[in-house]
């Protein structure tokens, strides 16, 4: 594998948030690390538990096989491992691996002396997981209120937990993290474009750069935001999204438990209108 | 940076109407802990979620009736003696002692309220009882009629438990909870002159959602067609439906939701919304809770337009009709499934 010019100088030990110089080595390309050789053991784990549990699952259709959380009447105990036991310990494993993986980029980070966005990003994906599986059945006060592992099945909890707040397409953060998603993909989509545009002229022409691009959107809605900007407004799309994801379904149950819809009665409900009749 | 005079009044004023504005949005929100139901197989998110401080307040507002106690039989039938029951056409073949115990409960149930026209008076010229002028008896008797065939046809829908003047009326002469046609706001014209039955806000039968508010007419006033939306298919096929009327099943459906208190989840699984075999059994309870209203609503309700005078019905002259929250009120099992009506047997008797 070939190494970048700058690679022999920073792949020195050193930078590790724990265990000093234990695992601070390289295979291949990858940097192993601590929490490396925590990942894959938390991965290798889960994935196993996962295989067993569609062993006595009954098929093996892909599609099918699931893994679903305890009866509520487990409450927050640990339940028998083919009574949800089972998703129980693939919870902490997938949590255990998120983690880790997240800190092995920290120190990744570290060595390369870089900023932590890329594992303060993955933060937030795990957050949303964590919100789902974890925070949000603490809340309702038993693990049976997480989502199942199963193609099909996360699909039906998450469509049967929607008919529980009647139209779900109410939920306020619902509403902010769907805007904001579609908007990330707007953001990409133009930015893709545009470099794009700028790297493959018509025949004959130089390659341009980025006065162009801002010339492009200042001359398109006047205003380019610039090409160290659109990187901040992707990044602030993308986890402004997901952080209300994780919001629309924390407040699903722990602090709203009727129908959507009825939550914008605040709005009908300001001590401003006329009283009717 | 220096901020203009202009910039800051600016400024402030946002920032006030905004907390203005979010204080009323944050003082309605819930808090843990919460109860919480499953209704079906774990992880399958069929499940309900209810606020404890929510839910009593709800058991205050439906609270338990007595029965009154039983009494021993006079040995004589209300039809046997002539002298002092005269035009009895439904419980004639009561005991006069039974009689005259459910005429006092009736009262209590229907009309309790002191005054001129209440008590007995509310249905009876009390100098000739068994006149039929005031028109409130014509239908209490129709609709003991209602309650006999509620309870004795539709035993798939009340069970054992039956039904009273009470579970609806709870001491009321009209139920809290009943409907007519609604023909909505009146509307400017041009185009804006229709808003097609929907889109309009705070109205608590689609469950405060811009789904059409009168989903009762042409769903429930009636016996009438099945009420199929759904694709049997995986991928959706030719159901026959469109999205008129599909947005006026779901605005029944949400009323029926929040009539018992409860979700979508509490009939169907909604990965496959048509399948009875995945549905619950409460399924086929509210399906033939759904032919038992239009049942009623057509057959016992709306056959006394010509007995009901005009402050008992809706603007477009229709009477007033039931739904699922007429008699459910909030509860999934009407009163909490107490059964009033195994106290009062004569009204679970087939009519004739």
């Amino acid at each position: 594998m070939a190494m970048l010019s700058f690679e022999k100088k920073y792949r020195v030990r050193g930078g590790t948030l724990i265990g000093g110089d234990l695992f601070d080595f390289w295979a291949g390309p990858f940097y192993v690390g601590f929490f490396g050789v925590l990942t894959a053991f938390f991965a290798v784990l889960g994935t196993a538990l996962i295989v067993y549990g569609a062993a006595i699952g009954g098929t093996w259709n892909l599609w099918q096989i699931n893994i679903a959380p305890p009866d509520l009447s487990y409450g927050l105990a640990l339940a028998p491992l083919k009574q949800g036991g089972l998703w129980q310990i693939i919870t902490v494993c997938a949590t255990g691996a998120f983690v880790s993986w997240a800190l092995r980029e920290v120190e990744i980070c570290r060595k390369l002396g870089i900023g932590l966005h890329v594992p303060v990003a993955f933060s937030f994906a795990i957050l949303a997981y964590v919100t789902l599986e974890i925070i949000r059945p603490f809340l309702l006060g038993a693990w049976g209120h997480g989502f199942p592992y199963g193609i099909i099945s996360h699909l039906d909890w998450v469509s049967n937990v929607g008919y529980q707040y009647l139209h779900f397409h109410y939920n306020p953060a619902h509403m902010i993290a769907i805007t904001l998603f579609f908007t990330c993909t707007l953001a990409l989509a133009m930015h893709g474009g545009l470099v794009l545009s700028a790297t493959n002229p018509a025949k004959g022409e130089p390659v341009k750069t980025a006065e162009h691009e801002n010339s492009f959107f200042r001359d398109h809605i006047g205003y380019s935001i610039g090409t160290l900007g659109i990187h901040r407004l992707g990044l602030f799309l993308a986890l402004g999204a997901v952080f209300f994801s994780a919001v629309c379904i924390v407040i699903s149950g722990p602090f709203w438990t009727r129908g959507w819809p009825e939550w914008w009665n605040w709005w009908l409900d300001l001590p401003v209108w006329p009283r009717a009749g | 940076m220096k901020l203009s005079a202009t910039t800051l009044t600016a400024s402030l004023l946002v920032s006030v109407i905004g907390i203005l504005l979010v204080i009323p949005m944050m003082l309605q929100w819930e808090r843990p802990p919460m109860e919480s139901a499953q209704w079906g197989f774990r992880g399958t998110g069929m499940e309900h979620t209810v606020n404890p401080r929510l839910a009593a307040k709800v058991k205050a507002a439906n609270p338990l009736p007595t029965p009154d106690d039983p009494v021993p039989n006079d040995g004589v039938l209300v039809k046997d003696d002539k002298e002092n029951y005269k035009n009895v056409q439904v419980l004639g073949d009561l005991d006069t002692a039974q009689f005259n115990r459910l005429m006092g409960a009736i009262t209590l149930w229907v009309a309790p309220q002191e005054g001129d026209n209440a008590g007995c008076a509310y249905c009876h010229n009390v100098e000739n009882m068994a006149s039929d002028e005031v028109y409130t008896k014509v239908v209490a008797r129709r609709m003991l009629q209602m309650t006999r065939t509620i309870n004795s046809t539709y035993k798939t829908h009340v069970a054992g438990t039956g039904v009273t003047c009470y579970t609806c009326h709870r001491g009321q002469p009209v139920p809290a909870n009943i409907w007519y046609t609604n023909p909505g706001p009146r509307q400017a014209g041009g185009m804006a002159a229709s808003r097609d039955g929907q889109n309009l806000a705070g109205q608590p039968v689609p469950a405060f959602a811009s789904l059409p508010y009168d989903p009762f007419t042409p769903l429930i006033s009636k016996p009438g067609e099945a009420i199929r939306v759904q694709a049997t298919t995986a991928l959706p096929g030719n159901t026959g439906s469109d999205f008129k009327k599909t947005e006026t099943t779901y605005a029944l459906m949400m009323h029926m939701s929040t009539a018992l208190g409860v979700n979508c989840t509490f009939c169907h699984n909604s990965r496959a919304f048509s399948n009875w075999e995945q549905s619950r059994p409460q399924r086929v309870t509210a399906w033939h809770g759904i032919q038992m209203v239009r049942d009623i609503n057509a057959n016992y309700i709306s056959s006394l337009s010509g007995v009901f005078p005009a402050n008992r019905k809706g603007p477009m002259g229709d009477v007033y009709k039931t739904n699922c929250a007429t008699c459910h009120n909030g509860v999934n099992k009407p009163l909490y499934g107490f059964s009033m009506a195994k106290s009062y047997p004569e009204l679970s008797v087939p009519n004739p």
